[in-house]
Parts: structure tokens; C-alpha cells; sequence
């Protein structure tokens, strides 16, 4: 087997020619589909309907595309409160599938798609696996989990729409994941990226390097993640780091995608309506300032989701990507608007952390961030997990790198933390995703 | 004579000192001499064993944070001043003791065996060497503790 990286970039996929559309025909595509979805979503969801009429809108008030600022939101609660299925717009007999969010408390978040939803979804894959190289002849291990998580599944559909040869190994069994990765020849992965880094580590003691292996392209979602990072997965594996960008309450991965300038991922605008909204004044924002992102389902009948609040903080890019794609793009999503935390009294977002642990020498990628409350006065302690690269055999050099680290997260956030080094792989993963915050508080 | 001494990181508490044990008792590898150095939170086993790099390995294969570094074992005068002369040897050139621990094990009589890490192994080496100060390899060591 040719064990080398084969670095050519393939010819358009003909999927791929939605990506292209002129911005005016763009236009009259989202504008018919969504007029359709939202007179569906009208007649059939009672929530929907109730909302508009509070409006004083009716579907055909709708008369351009600028027009849809005149919708109500819709947020995650919403989905709660109708739990299971009070935001259907089709009946049984049409839907074929359900995703559910892996809620750790109460009731999940349950999504469901009829065959036509789930052919665009895996249109959007396949358009997405296209856009940064992945082709038919690659052979693809999909890390993500497989089931009521949406990473599993969607990928896997639009990865074998796309021709290409598909592992589904799911999440977990990480010496498997090794073992097949290098037997099979993988070309590329598909998984967290904080599961990858453990997947290089891992790699380093069972004695194989992942640069010498043929995997090219690393396709990671689910998770926040740094332009640090993606550097530190593109040095210790010598592949491409993609960011694929989802969310189940829309469809799952395959919203937006990065195509091979890796310069953020493009939103596929013709399925998934983006906007940018200020999230205290609910006010739309320009493109180019950053805000809540809110998207729009054009296509979706099952569930269809109208100006969905996705907490996630970002822009829309004013320019056009080099690679000719019309589709506007997002910048890279390192923080969400609920993952905030405010610590005596200072704003902190996990990814400052990520950043400041990165900048140290001996670079640690897994963190847990726990706040406490004692005695009334916030408490933030970073556990990180010691990795071999890290390690240093005398206290003094393990206590001046523990010093190191509290002064860069210092020097970001402006908050003293209490860093505690743990051994390797000790800090909770569930699902592959990297459980970043404890929060410790009673407020 | 370097002596490769294997470092493995552990949390401080309860059992984390048994893991990496259990791993080497389980595959056969004996612990020729070993210390801990400790804080609050963390803590270094050193380990001196006959077989560094199998123990590597099934240290690293294990999850555990392990780093190889090479030590110096020194034969010391088991008398008063016998320590004291190896660091009168040293004094002045600039050369740290990072740390030293003592063999466990029977050794030549009147003798004790010191393990220790400097900051610069080869400089100190020359040093003791100069000064005619005994260094103990591998080998030499292996036979001692099992003669």
C-alpha cells in the first residue's frame, strides 16, 4: 500500500456547483424555498403559526428576502417545550428519522428529518467533504458517534453519497482506531478535533506516526476549536484541518464547511439562511461584525427551524473566498454566547484558556476549567493533563511550567487561576467531545 | 557511566503509586531502585530497572507521562565525609545536583551507592573522573545488586 499523502486537489465534484450560484440567482432560490417552508411551517406548527399572528404576519407579507428580520426567533427552549414533537410539520407516516440531542439533564432535544430532508443533509455532507478535497477513492473513518448524535450518521451518508469508502468505527476504542487507521491506509478522519490530538498522542506511544501514514484531511466539528489548535493538529500529523460547523436543532454537520483555503467555513445558503444578530437588541447586524449567528432552514419539512438563535458567536465574512465559492463564509467559531462565564465579575470564554495553555512551551490541549464559590468569591481552577512532551523529570521544571501557565491565562483572561496538573487522560470526554467546563456554582 | 532512569509523572493521591507498579510486576520487570519526589499535587517516580526501554513502553502504552534521563551512580565511602568528598569535587565548576537518591540492595562492603542527577552529566562526569571518583554502569550495577 502507497503509504505517501497524495496532495492533489481533485476536480469540482458536480454537487459542488451550488456552491457557485451567481449571488442574484442565490437569491431567487433562498427567497422560493423559503417562501414555501414558511407558509408549511404556518399551516402546521402551532407554535410558528401563534408567533406570526402575534405579529400580525401572514406567509405572504414575505415579499424579498430582506423580509425575513420580520419573523419571529426561535430558541432552544422551544424545542423543549414541545418535546417530542410538537415542532413537527409532517406526519409519521412521512418522517423516517429522529436525532436527539445527548442532554445530560431533563429532556434531550429531538429532531426529526422525512427522506427528502435527510437526501439534502447528505447533500450538504457530500458538498462539505467536496469542498476540502475528500473524493471517491478516499478511504474515510467517521469517529464520530454513531446514533441519536447526528455527527455519526451525517457524515457517514454524505461521505458514502460522495463515492468515497467509508469506515464506520464510531467513537471510542482508540487502539482500534489506530490499528485501522494505519492497516486500512485511511486518507481521512472524521471526529473532534480534541479526539484527534488524543488520537496523535495515542499514535506516539503505540510507536506510529501519523505524518508517515497516507490520512491527508482531518474533517472536525462538534466542539469550539483555535487557529492554535488546528496548528498543533496540522504539526503533529502533517494533515488538513477543516472545520466543519453544524448543529442538530438545523440538520447536524454539513450547515457550513471549510473548503480547502481553510479560510472559515462557507455556509451552504441555499439549505441554511444565515444571519447575524446583535444578542442583547435582537438587531441585525451587518456582515463583517460579529454576533449571535441565526439560521433558517429553506428546505427542512419535518422540523422546520425559523431564525434559530444558535448562541454560537461570529461574523459573516464581507469578501469573497479565493475559491470562487457565492456561499458567504463564517469566521471559525471559538466561542458561544452560553458558554460564557463570568468570574468575579470578568467575562471568560473557554477558548481564552485554550489559547493561553497553547502559547505555553510544551503545548497541553486538555483542559478542564472548574469554578467553584467559596466563602462568596469565585473560585477558577484549570486542571490540564501532563503530556509526555510536557513532562520534565525535576519539580522545579514541572512547578516553573505549572507558573508559565497561570501567568499566560492570566496575561489573556485577567484572572488568576489555580492550574493543577493531572495525569494523562483523566479529564471527563463524553461522546469524543472534550467536556471543557465545571461549574461548581449554586447562583 | 550514565544509568538510564525512567521519570513517570503521578497525581498525588491515593493508588496512583500502584498503577505504574502493578504494570511492571505483571510483566516481569524488577525495580532495581526507585524514589519519589512530591509536591501537593504531583508527584515524579524515579525508577531505575534492567530493562529501560521495555518498561518504557509498557509505561507510555499504558497512558502514563514517561520521560528516559540519564543519572550517574557514584560509589561513596559508607563513612563520615564520604558524600561530602564527591561534592567537594564539584564545588566551583558550576555543576548542580538536581537530585540524589541512594541504591537500595546490597553493595561492596564499606561502600554505598549514590544515584545522582546533575545538571550536566557529561561535564560532571569529566569532573569525577579527574578526581578519580568511581561511576558504576548499567551492567556493573545489575551484577552488584543481584551478586
Amino acid at each position: 500500500m502507497n503509504m505517501s499523502k497524495n496532495r492533489e486537489i481533485p476536480p469540482l465534484h458536480p454537487a459542488s456547483t451550488m456552491d457557485f450560484l451567481p449571488p442574484a440567482q442565490l437569491r431567487d432560490v433562498q427567497f422560493t424555498r423559503l417562501k414555501i417552508m414558511v407558509q408549511r411551517a404556518y399551516d402546521r406548527v402551532s407554535l410558528f403559526r401563534e408567533r406570526m399572528n402575534e405579529r400580525k404576519l401572514k406567509p405572504a407579507d414575505l415579499r424579498s428576502m430582506d423580509d425575513i428580520v420580520k419573523l419571529p426567533f426561535t430558541v432552544k427552549t422551544d424545542l423543549r417545550d414541545t418535546y417530542p414533537f410538537g415542532l413537527c410539520a409532517s406526519p409519521m407516516s412521512e418522517i423516517v428519522r429522529f436525532h436527539a440531542s445527548s442532554g445530560t439533564t431533563g429532556k434531550p432535544i429531538v429532531v426529526a428529518y422525512t427522506q427528502e430532508d435527510l437526501d439534502d443533509w447528505t447533500r450538504a455532507v457530500l458538498r462539505s467533504l467536496a469542498a476540502c478535497g475528500v473524493h471517491n477513492g478516499d478511504i474515510v473513518q467517521i469517529a464520530y458517534g454513531y446514533g441519536l448524535f447526528t455527527g455519526g450518521l451525517g457524515l457517514h451518508y454524505g461521505a458514502e453519497a460522495l463515492g468515497a469508502s467509508v469506515i464506520p468505527i464510531s467513537g471510542g476504542n482508540t487502539d482500534r482506531q489506530i490499528m485501522l487507521m494505519k492497516d486500512f491506509g485511511v486518507t481521512v478522519i472524521c471526529c473532534t478535533p480534541s479526539y484527534f490530538l488524543h488520537l496523535i498522542d495515542r499514535a506516539g506511544e503505540m510507536g506510529i506516526n501519523m505524518k508517515e501514514l497516507p490520512l491527508r484531511i482531518g474533517v472536525f466539528g462538534a466542539e469550539p476549536w483555535t487557529e492554535d489548535m488546528r496548528e498543533r493538529i496540522e504539526a503533529g500529523s502533517d494533515i488538513k484541518a477543516y472545520d466543519i460547523y453544524g448543529l442538530s436543532e438545523i440538520v447536524g454537520p454539513g450547515v457550513a464547511m471549510e473548503c480547502v483555503h481553510q479560510a472559515g467555513p462557507h455556509i451552504f445558503e441555499d439549505l441554511f439562511f444565515p444571519e447575524i444578530i446583535d444578542p442583547k437588541t435582537l438587531e441585525p447586524l451587518p456582515d463583517g461584525e460579529e454576533g449571535e449567528l441565526v439560521l433558517t432552514t429553506l428546505c427542512k419539512r419535518a422540523m422546520p427551524m425559523i431564525r434559530y438563535r444558535t448562541r454560537d458567536i461570529t461574523s459573516l465574512e464581507p469578501t469573497r473566498c479565493v475559491c470562487g465559492r457565492t456561499l458567504r463564509r463564517i469566521r471559525r467559531i471559538g466561542r458561544r454566547s452560553d458558554d460564557m462565564l463570568i468570574i468575579r465579575g470578568v467575562n471568560l470564554f473557554p477558548s481564552q484558556i485554550e489559547a493561553a495553555l497553547l502559547k505555553v512551551e510544551g503545548t497541553l490541549p486538555h483542559y478542564q476549567i472548574i469554578v467553584d464559590r467559596q466563602r462568596d468569591l469565585d473560585t477558577l481552577e484549570v486542571q490540564v493533563e501532563v503530556t509526555a512532551d510536557a513532562f520534565s523529570d525535576t519539580v522545579s521544571a514541572m512547578e516553573q511550567m505549572q507558573k508559565r501557565l497561570v501567568h499566560s491565562i492570566e496575561g489573556i483572561t485577567g484572572l488568576r487561576p489555580a492550574v493543577k496538573l493531572v495525569a494523562p487522560r483523566t479529564l471527563q470526554r463524553s461522546e469524543g467531545k472534550a467536556k471543557r467546563v465545571i461549574d461548581k456554582r449554586i447562583m | 557511566m550514565k544509568i538510564k532512569q525512567l521519570s513517570v509523572f503521578l497525581e498525588n493521591k491515593p493508588g496512583s503509586l500502584s498503577a505504574p507498579c502493578r504494570l511492571l510486576a505483571k510483566a516481569g520487570i524488577n525495580i532495581q531502585t526507585c524514589s519519589l519526589a512530591d509536591t501537593r499535587e504531583f508527584g515524579i517516580l524515579r525508577l531505575v530497572v534492567e530493562d529501560t526501554d521495555k518498561a518504557k513502553r509498557l509505561l507510555q502504552r499504558n497512558g502514563f507521562a514517561v520521560k528516559v534521563t540519564e543519572v550517574i551512580a557514584l560509589e561513596v565511602a559508607d563513612q563520615p565525609g564520604g558524600l561530602a568528598a564527591i561534592l567537594d569535587a564539584l564545588e566551583g565548576t558550576g555543576i548542580n545536583v538536581e537530585y540524589a537518591y541512594s541504591l537500595t540492595g546490597r553493595t561492596k562492603s564499606g561502600h554505598a551507592l549514590l544515584l545522582f542527577r546533575f545538571s550536566d552529566p557529561n561535564a560532571a562526569l569529566q569532573v569525577l573522573k579527574e578526581r578519580n571518583i568511581n561511576t558504576v554502569g548499567s551492567e556493573e550495577l545489575t551484577k552488584r545488586l543481584k551478586g
